[in-house]
């Protein structure tokens, strides 16, 4: 065993039992309960003493009764010190401490003796104090807009941190920024309007991107490099070099606050990534068939159609996903083109309210969650497809 | 015989490519070229608006004459700055109807009024009126009569297309414009937003590559700042961020890290004290940046996970029996795999972190030291009202980014040739 390895083991490993506690103990606050301190000192100790018990005890004590043994005292000894807490509380730092002891366990005297041993204990820790640190500061923003949306005002102002929800009020009182913001302020006819631009802009997107793909991929003609070059260098012009011109010609056609206008707009920014992921694929399907295809008299329309789309669905699907992504969440020229409340898409509705300083923040957080969630669950149900979408769409973002 | 299959291959290509190409071209590509034109000029937002004769139909009838009816025209230009030229009116009258002493600039064919008004010029208004009688004594019908709208045409110029250039635009973002602190905070911002997201995307990459339970949902979870929409987002965190009644200002000062609460959108320098130094550091500027990388350290992720997934098992193992630990392994066998990720990711991400606009427009507005070059274009444009200026940082823009694209390009030729 060595000095060093046994040091930065029962180091690391309390600072990850400590970061385990505070989140738990930021949790606990936000539900309405009284704690003031996060005790770092005390539960370092606490944390060394106890790994270091662990590589005394080893395998001398039957795992269950040492991880039970090691929850009691941490859970009694933090109950001392914070007072007076709900029971579910001290429950949750049993829970920690269960799988605290679980992860420590196989931490012992000959591991510890072992080469790299200082090294790999670091990683060890530190991969797991990614895991629970990524996933609190990602998670929980979304969790704050979820139950922003479910409070009142006036309970939001006289406690920001309480972030516990009443369960037991009225289905309506319970859910009453989604009623507001939908007989009020006219959600669902924005939920309408970007459906229809999503959508709109993936179906003419495939209609104009397939055949450009398959000549690109396919065909020879002249121009066919420069074409398949300048694609990418196209994709990389950002939008804001784009809006003045396109709001001053769009003025003047009449274009604005429209929806059609939205959508070719859409269309034509998302067209060159879809040419250049789709040419990708078409290219990597074998000739032969096209070729054989050509000996049955089939022309190209014919081609594309029984060959080329049934053979193509998977890099289909990821750029229509990847472009209704894109043109959901657009928000720059739903600003710029659209100033009639009805023909807002979401996003653009969302700015609206929040435009106006006396409109409560919870219906500006039930907007936020009526706009993230169909992108969410469309995200985790196709994750597989918007992957790969957004690796290859990824040099604009 | 080969010959007329290419010229039958060539016209299907250009058949199926064209109306890609001519959908882009009007909308990506004529825009960038309408900048150049339009940022020689002094063009405001209200100068956009083409001048058009208007006319407002009010009908009414006339006391003790049923059989006759007064119908005003309210006729105006509806710009305040220019001219219309050769006013043309047009208005059509029900059947059993005739104008009664018409107006001379007009004259009437089978039931229609033709006026020639001429010239109008800015500003310009008048109530035009016609008195009309039934022709066949009936009642006349006054709900017909306000149903059919005149037509009215013009000629006018339009600002836009005429060829006065001045190079006062120009002149303005260099020289009145701050533009060198605009530059510079465009520059801080990329490069830290780059950095930053290309960190945590090597760290968050790392830790995906390993086993564990939960990794897919991990994976998934790494995502969504990337996948959610920038307004929701945007919003979320300003909640969170606000100074009194922001949830992380209340833990952080229940906690007692903090004693007063830090406004991290609306305050421009936060005064450190280091060491006896005091250091001042651009506070909403870095609020900013880190919004941007926890929005977009995920596509880094996606990259860098991707190339991880692909180095050769046998290198680890390899490295293992000569007895690498950990860290040896991660700086000789992970790090010079993914430098070439990296680097390409760095150009990448530097290109489009420098044209990032709704993630400051919607946080904080380009205020308290976070205005960038994209959020000038906005702001000149739409809020000072200056279309011509907002053109012109639109070409630096658009210049400073041929600079980035040719180094890029020439970086990508560099490792096509190495490899």
């Amino acid at each position: 065993m060595k000095t060093k390895s046994v040091i930065y083991y029962a180091l690391i490993s309390s600072i990850f039992l400590f970061s385990l506690v505070s989140i738990w103990k930021i949790l606990v606050t936000l539900q309405g309960v009284e704690i003031k301190n996060f005790n770092f000192a005390i539960i370092i100790t606490l944390g060394i003493a106890i790994s270091l018990l662990n590589l005394l005890i080893g395998e001398k004590l039957n795992y269950y009764i040492k991880s039970t043994f090691f929850a009691f005292i941490f859970t009694f000894v933090d109950g001392y010190i914070v007072q007076i807490m709900p029971i579910w509380y001290n429950i949750g730092i049993f829970a920690i401490l269960i799988f605290f002891s679980f992860k420590i366990n196989k931490y012992n005297q000959k591991y510890l003796a072992s080469e790299h041993s200082s090294q790999l204990v670091v990683f060890d820790f530190l991969t797991l104090f990614g895991i629970v640190l990524f996933s609190f500061v990602i998670l929980f923003p979304f969790y704050m807009m979820l139950i922003t949306s479910f409070k009142t005002q006036a309970a939001l102002l006289i406690n920001p941190l309480d972030f516990s929800i009443n369960f037991n009020q009225d289905f309506k009182e319970l859910f009453k920024s989604y009623f507001v913001i939908f007989d009020t302020y006219k959600f669902g006819r924005y939920i309408l309007i970007s459906t229809f631009v999503s959508v709109g802009t993936v179906i003419v997107t495939l209609l104009f991107a397939i055949p450009a793909a398959y000549a690109v991929a396919r065909l020879n003609f002249f121009g066919k490099n420069f074409l398949s070059t300048s694609i990418l260098i196209i994709y990389m012009f950002p939008a804001i070099v784009l809006v003045i011109p396109l709001y001053t010609v769009f003025s003047q056609l009449g274009l604005r606050n429209s929806v059609g206008g939205l959508l070719i707009v859409y269309t034509a920014t998302t067209l060159p990534v879809a040419i250049y992921m789709l040419q990708g694929y078409f290219r990597s399907i074998p000739k032969e068939l096209e070729e054989a295809a050509i000996m049955d008299k089939l022309n190209w329309f014919g081609i594309i159609i029984k060959i080329i789309l049934p053979l193509s669905i998977p890099a289909i699907s990821s750029v229509a996903l990847y472009v209704f992504m894109i043109a959901w969440n657009e928000f720059l020229f739903s600003l710029m083109f659209l100033d009639n409340p009805n023909s807002f898409t979401l996003s653009r509705a969302i700015q609206y309210l929040s435009g106006d300083a006396e409109t409560p923040r919870q219906y500006l957080m039930a907007g936020s969650v009526v706009v993230t969630i169909p992108v969410l669950l469309i995200f985790v149900y196709f994750e597989k497809y918007l992957v790969s979408g957004l690796t290859a769409g990824s040099v604009k973002g | 015989m080969s010959d007329t299959l290419s010229k039958i291959e060539k016209r299907t290509a250009y058949i199926l490519i064209l109306p890609a190409v001519f959908l882009v071209f009007s909308i990506i590509l004529f825009p960038i070229f309408a900048n150049v034109w339009i940022s020689f000029k002094e063009v405001g937002l209200k100068d956009i608006r083409i001048p058009e004769p208007r006319a407002k139909k009010i009908v009414k009838s006339i006391k003790d004459n049923p059989d006759q009816l007064k119908v005003i025209y309210k006729l105006r230009n509806s710009s305040l700055i220019l001219e219309i030229r050769d006013v043309k009116f047009q208005d059509k009258l029900p059947k059993n109807i005739k104008p009664i002493n018409l107006d001379e600039r007009c004259r009437v064919k089978s039931n229609k009024i033709y006026c020639e008004f001429g010239n109008w010029e800015a500003k310009y208004k008048e109530n035009f009126q016609i008195l009309l009688k039934s022709s066949d004594g009936k009642e006349l019908n006054k709900k017909e009569l306000k149903t059919i709208k005149p037509k009215l045409t013009g000629k006018s110029d339009n600002i836009l297309l005429n060829t006065n250039f001045t190079l006062k635009n120009f002149k303005k973002v260099f020289f009145q414009n701050e533009f060198f602190e605009l530059l510079s905070t465009t520059f801080y911002y990329t490069f830290f937003g780059t950095i930053g997201s290309i960190v945590f995307g090597i760290l968050t990459a790392q830790l995906v590559n390993q086993k564990f339970f939960g990794r897919t949902f991990m994976r998934s979870v790494l995502l969504f700042p990337y996948v959610g929409p920038v307004v929701a987002l945007a919003y979320t965190w300003e909640l969170l961020l606000d100074p009194y009644s922001g949830t992380l200002n209340n833990l952080l000062m229940n906690f007692q890290v903090i004693q007063e609460p830090l406004n991290l959108l609306g305050q421009k320098y936060l005064t450190v004290n280091f060491f006896g130094f005091d250091l001042k550091l651009r506070l909403a500027l870095t609020t900013v940046i880190i919004f941007e990388i926890w929005r977009y350290f995920p596509l880094a992720f996606l990259f860098i996970l991707a190339r991880l997934q692909a180095v050769p098992k046998e290198l680890y193992e390899a490295a293992e029996v000569d007895g690498a630990g950990p860290l040896q392994k991660f700086i000789n066998i992970t790090l010079p795999q993914i430098t070439a990720v990296i680097s390409i990711l760095f150009m990448i991400r530097f290109i489009w972190n420098f044209n990032k606009f709704e993630d400051i427009f919607l946080l904080t507005g380009g205020a308290s030291g976070t205005r960038t070059l994209p959020i000038n274009v906005y702001e000149q444009g739409f809020t000072i009202s200056d279309i011509g200026m907002g053109s012109a940082v639109s070409i630096v823009i658009v210049a400073l980014l041929l600079v980035f694209m040719f180094v890029y390009f020439k970086l990508i030729g560099k490792r096509a040739d190495e490899n």
